[in-house]
């Protein structure tokens, strides 16, 4: 292991809690992550001692309190390989960040028969904003299809992306754990004079970002999945994109002027950021940036893959033909996010039952309903590990897996 | 705490494994009626021929967890032959069962106190164990609304 993992399992409080009488077993932080005790102590410390709304008061602890949330959006920035803090605008998470693209920026630029490319393994929050938006403006969408290794299958790219204003895709799928080659997509979309939109919610957790190396046009981060509060993420865009681009939300933060007949916004980033915004939040996902940082994401990366290896042969071991496992084999890019089903035990059955025996996976479409069409099946069960889960967390899920197969046994 | 075995009971994962009343009816003179359940993607499918005031046959496709399937089968042997009238009062009284009162949102949370009375309920009892694990309601539910909405269907094509 490339670090102690005991030692983070020990930062994280809830991970000593007992389900049903048994040892708790985390295994769903694909769709949201547990949070270590410095970022509840971040937030703690806010509330206790500096809190007040920011960019508001003149009085020392609005000051604080504006100078910690201010310097969360500079962490980020820093963790992303932005060029600066004001290229980060704050929102509730990936979702909030779409919309955001899709309400100022495509509403700006997009008009009917334009061309939007989205993936066969998008994730609703990068379905639907579209959806919305092509049956409001009669925009095209077209999707990237998949291979039968579950990556995509870029074979036909170049045609899907001719005449597209925007190509719209997963750094890495919440199902698969299929991981994309980003900067070679990110060319294919400017190559066809496109921009290129990155959910990164699934990757930012788990490997380095480099949002100057991906050179994508718009990237979507979300807290909650790399051990910050929920309620906070981030939308990174090209700064003069953030200029051109029309407020989302109106309301107080977001204007410099408001008169009878009309506003004046803020500048960027503030112009996006409406309302008092997830202050503690905010401040409670910097923190989680600096205990990802102390670990260092190159080991992340490392542990992940170690653990995934050692899963995938763990469940081909005991389980053989009884189990399909929906996801690339290769460990090179994939993530610690592996999606299976048991021949005829639905994965409802089957994560109730782990459950019993204190392992929580995910049983359902997991937001992503196109792709659950594209692998035929309609629901999936899936296992997600991190930087807190070991192998012996992997044991006590083949186990527990042995024991729904035992108990539904025809 | 509850367990798997308030959940799974035996009778329930017989249905789950040998489901009653599978198969499909010729549309017309049947109605087709499909049900969803969106959260986990359960699908249940019924082919109803409703003749005179009663449900004279129930065909069911459709797939799903064990508790979603054993619920449309244990629907399908119960309604199967029954009048309207009673097939209805056995939607209100296994809603009541699972503890949904239709009444609650007019503020009249008395009316459907009685629904299980003089309801003979049968093997259906089996599914009470749900309740106790609230996300799976839904998909014992499944059936019997698909079921309102079929008798629905057919009253207002009848009339």
């Amino acid at each position: 292991m490339s670090f102690d993992v005991a030692r983070v399992q020990a930062d994280f409080p809830i991970l000593k809690r007992q389900v049903h009488g048994k040892r708790l077993v985390y295994l769903d932080s694909a769709s949201s992550s547990q949070k270590p005790v410095a970022v509840l102590d971040a937030m703690d410390r806010l509330y206790r001692e500096s809190y007040a709304n920011v960019h508001r008061g003149v009085y020392a602890i609005s000051e604080e309190a504006t100078a910690a949330y201010e310097g969360a959006r500079a962490r980020l920035a820093q963790f992303l390989g932005a060029g600066s803090p004001s290229e980060i605008v704050f929102t509730r998470n990936v979702t909030e960040a779409i919309n955001l693209v899709a309400h100022s920026w495509a509403r700006a630029n997009l008009a009917a028969g334009d061309v939007i490319v989205l993936t066969e393994l998008e994730h609703h929050a990068n379905i639907v904003p579209w959806h919305i938006l092509a049956a409001e403006r009669g925009v095209e969408v077209r999707w990237v299809p998949l291979t039968e290794e579950f990556r995509l299958d870029t074979s036909g790219l170049s045609q899907l992306l001719d005449g597209a204003k925007l190509f719209a895709f997963s750094a890495a799928s919440n199902v698969l754990g299929t991981m994309n080659d980003v900067p070679a997509l990110v060319e294919a979309a400017h190559a066809a004079g496109a921009l290129a939109l990155v959910d990164a919610a699934q990757f930012a957790p788990h490997r380095r970002l480099d949002v100057g190396a991906w050179n994508a046009d718009f990237v979507g981060i979300t807290g909650h999945k790399m051990l910050g509060p929920t309620a906070i993420g981030a939308l990174w865009a090209r700064p003069e994109l953030l200029e051109a681009m029309p407020p989302f939300l109106g309301g107080g933060e977001m204007i410099r002027d408001v008169r009878r007949d009309g506003f004046t916004p803020n500048d960027v980033p503030w112009k996006f950021e409406a309302g008092t915004m997830p202050i503690a939040e905010a401040v409670g996902l910097g923190a989680a940036i600096d205990y990802l940082e102390g670990i260092g994401m190159d080991a992340v990366a490392e542990h992940e893959i170690d653990l995934t290896a050692y899963a995938l042969r763990a469940l081909d071991d005991r389980f053989g033909d009884r189990i399909t496992i929906y996801g690339p084999r290769s460990i090179e890019q994939r993530g610690a996010t592996i999606s299976f089903n048991f021949a005829g035990i639905h994965a409802h059955d089957i994560s109730q039952v782990v459950d019993e025996h204190g392992v929580c996976v995910r049983a359902g479409h997991h937001c992503a309903k196109p792709l659950m069409q594209v692998l035929g099946v309609p629901a999936t069960t899936r296992a997600s590990m991190y930087v807190y889960n070991d192998e012996a967390d992997v044991d006590a899920l083949v186990e527990a897996l042995a024991a729904a197969e035992r108990f539904f046994a025809i | 705490m509850p367990g798997l075995e308030d959940l799974y009971r035996e009778i329930i994962l017989d249905h789950y494994r040998a489901p009653r009343n599978r198969g499909e009816l010729p549309v017309p003179p049947a109605y087709k009626v499909e049900g969803f359940n969106p959260l986990c993607g359960d699908e249940v499918v019924l082919y109803l021929d409703v003749d005179d005031g009663v449900v004279r046959d129930v065909r069911t496709s459709g797939q799903g967890c064990s508790i979603s399937q054993a619920s449309t089968s244990m629907m399908s042997a119960a309604v199967k032959g029954q009048p309207i009238d009673d097939a209805r009062q056995l939607i209100r009284a296994f809603k009541a069962l699972m503890s949904i009162h239709e009444s609650k949102l007019e503020g009249d949370g008395e009316a459907d106190e009685h629904a299980l009375d003089g309801v003979r309920l049968g093997d259906l009892e089996a599914l009470q164990g749900v309740v106790k694990f609230p996300v799976r309601i839904k998909c014992a539910t499944l059936a019997w609304n698909t079921l309102e909405q079929g008798l629905d269907e057919a009253a207002t094509t009848a009339a």
